[in-house]
């Protein structure tokens, strides 16, 4: 349980670390570490090169402009949960932060490392899907922008060129009068969800007008219920309404493994996705 | 050819300067180069807590850390939590006191995490106290006494026993 022989860079600029991925091979980049290190210690990955980015400047923080919030990827979980922007404008990041890990591990762990790593039930991609994020990532040849949606390739693959870098999660936060709610069923607390759901709604005179549903591990990567988002928009905000989508969300298409099967993951899709837009409609206009 | 560097640590207030070879852990190199073997490495990919340091006040894993990225940093071990004079720490006092350990290979982790998380969360209630803890396995104590030592340290480091 010990990693392999590597040379180890510590870059202090984005641009310093873009062209030692560039000028090596085999290199990897390590962030929080509390993916990457385990996967080193089991030797799952043998790099030649490790690249640390903890001593990076200017990737990390969340800012706010033009009704976006932007987040440097080195911004680790701990932090984002004691944000305060973060924690008025998008309060649902902080609700399921807390089933990422342990506080031990929160407190190293970075929102870029989680959406590269990109575990099918990872909490923080489930919420980028919800929030339609653009990821800005660098290489040599300068920046690129790239919607949430065309970042899975396949399970666990980003759209990331070996010489890129993930710099800044950006996406636009919902009205002040939102309504939200997360909600996972893990076996224990701190594992990883077997089916997450993120929930996001905006409703006027009692009509949903707007609904972004997001369904992490259900598949190789989150989704988002396109189907029951269109179906809720003009409905009244109540239980009778979150079964449709409920309803929707049970014929998921969902993946087996060795422990849960594909009509379980749907099953827990539809309790969740009720759960979370009860929730979700429970906090629209709290402020 | 080992890729080897000099590293420059705060450990429990020493100074330390050393030679590491890059791919050695936090927890590797306090328990190999500095003998400070209280720190325990338990399952080496973040699961068991029981390597949990203090790194600039914050608990992590010593597994998932490599030991060149402590240079310049502080780091708090099991030993470092006693006071000058050898006497426990509250939190240890109530560990005794409340049959917080049975063999003791968890109690490192338990100590650092929770020590760090009383520090943020002064009065917590026994259900934060479980989920502060829910990232440290104990094949022991059942975590009754734990709770119960963390509940009474709570008390004990806010002067209200
Ligand atoms: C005990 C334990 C429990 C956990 N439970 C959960 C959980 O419930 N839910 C969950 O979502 N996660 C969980 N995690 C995983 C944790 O959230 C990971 O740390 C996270 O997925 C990776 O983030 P990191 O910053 O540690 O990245 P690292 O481990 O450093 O990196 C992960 C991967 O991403 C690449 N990478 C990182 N940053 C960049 C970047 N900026 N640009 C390009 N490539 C990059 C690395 O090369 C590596 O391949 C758990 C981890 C542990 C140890
Ligand atoms: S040895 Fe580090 S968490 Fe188990
Ligand atoms: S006391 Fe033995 S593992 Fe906790």
């Amino acid at each position: 349980m010990k990693p392999a022989p590597f040379i180890y860079h510590n870059p202090l600029t984005p641009e310093d670390a873009v062209s030692l991925l560039a000028s090596n091979e085999e290199a990897k980049i390590l962030a929080g570490g509390q993916s990457l290190m385990p996967m080193l210690n089991m030797r799952f990955v043998v790099p030649d090169h490790v690249i640390d980015l903890n001593n990076v400047t200017g990737i990390d923080g969340v800012t706010n402009r033009d009704n976006l919030l932007e987040i440097g990827a080195m911004t680790r979980q701990c932090d984002l949960m004691a944000n305060d922007l973060v924690k008025s404008k998008a309060p649902i990041i902080p609700e399921a932060l807390e089933h990422v890990g342990h506080f031990q591990t929160r407190n190293r762990c970075t929102i870029g490392g989680s959406l590269c790593h990109l575990d099918p039930a990872a909490e923080l991609p489930c919420l980028m899907a919800a929030y339609d994020a653009n990821l800005t990532v660098q290489g040599p040849e300068g920046q690129r922008e790239i919607p949430f949606i065309e970042w899975p390739l396949a399970y666990m693959i980003p759209n990331l060129a070996p010489d890129e870098l993930l710099t800044k999660i950006s996406f636009r936060y919902w009205s002040l009068n939102h309504g939200f709610g997360f909600e996972e069923f893990a076996r224990r607390h701190g594992d990883f969800a077997i089916v997450a759901v993120a929930a996001l709604l905006e409703v006027d005179d009692g009509k949903i007008t707007r609904a972004a549903i997001s369904i992490g591990g259900a598949n190789i990567s989150p989704v988002r219920l396109v189907k029951a988002e269109e179906a809720l928009i003009g409905m009244l905000a109540n239980e009778d309404t979150y079964k449709v989508a409920a309803d929707i969300a049970q014929e998921i298409e969902s993946i087996s493994d060795a422990y849960v099967t594909s009509q379980y993951r749907q099953r827990l899709a539809g309790t969740l996705v009720q759960r979370a837009l009860v929730k979700a409609g429970d906090r629209v206009n709290r402020s | 050819m080992p890729d080897i560097r000099e590293i420059q640590v705060s450990v429990n207030g020493e100074d330390h300067s050393a030679k590491v070879e890059t791919r050695t852990s936090l927890g590797d190199f306090l328990r190999q180069n500095l003998g400070l073997t209280g720190t325990h490495l338990g399952c080496e990919h973040g699961v068991c807590g029981a390597c949990t340091v203090i790194l600039d006040g914050e608990a992590v894993r010593s597994c998932l850390m490599l030991a060149v990225q402590a240079n310049g940093h502080e780091v708090t071990t099991v030993e470092g939590l006693a006071g000058e004079e050898g006497e426990l720490h509250p939190l240890q006092e109530a560990f005794w006191k409340h049959h917080g350990l049975q063999c003791g290979f968890c109690t490192p982790g338990m100590l650092t995490s929770l020590v760090a998380f009383l520090r943020d969360n002064p009065n917590p209630s026994e259900r934060d106290i479980r989920e502060a803890i829910s990232g440290n396995i104990c094949r022991c104590t059942g975590y009754q006494g734990i709770v119960d030592a963390t509940l009474e340290a709570a008390k004990v480091m806010q002067g209200r026993v």
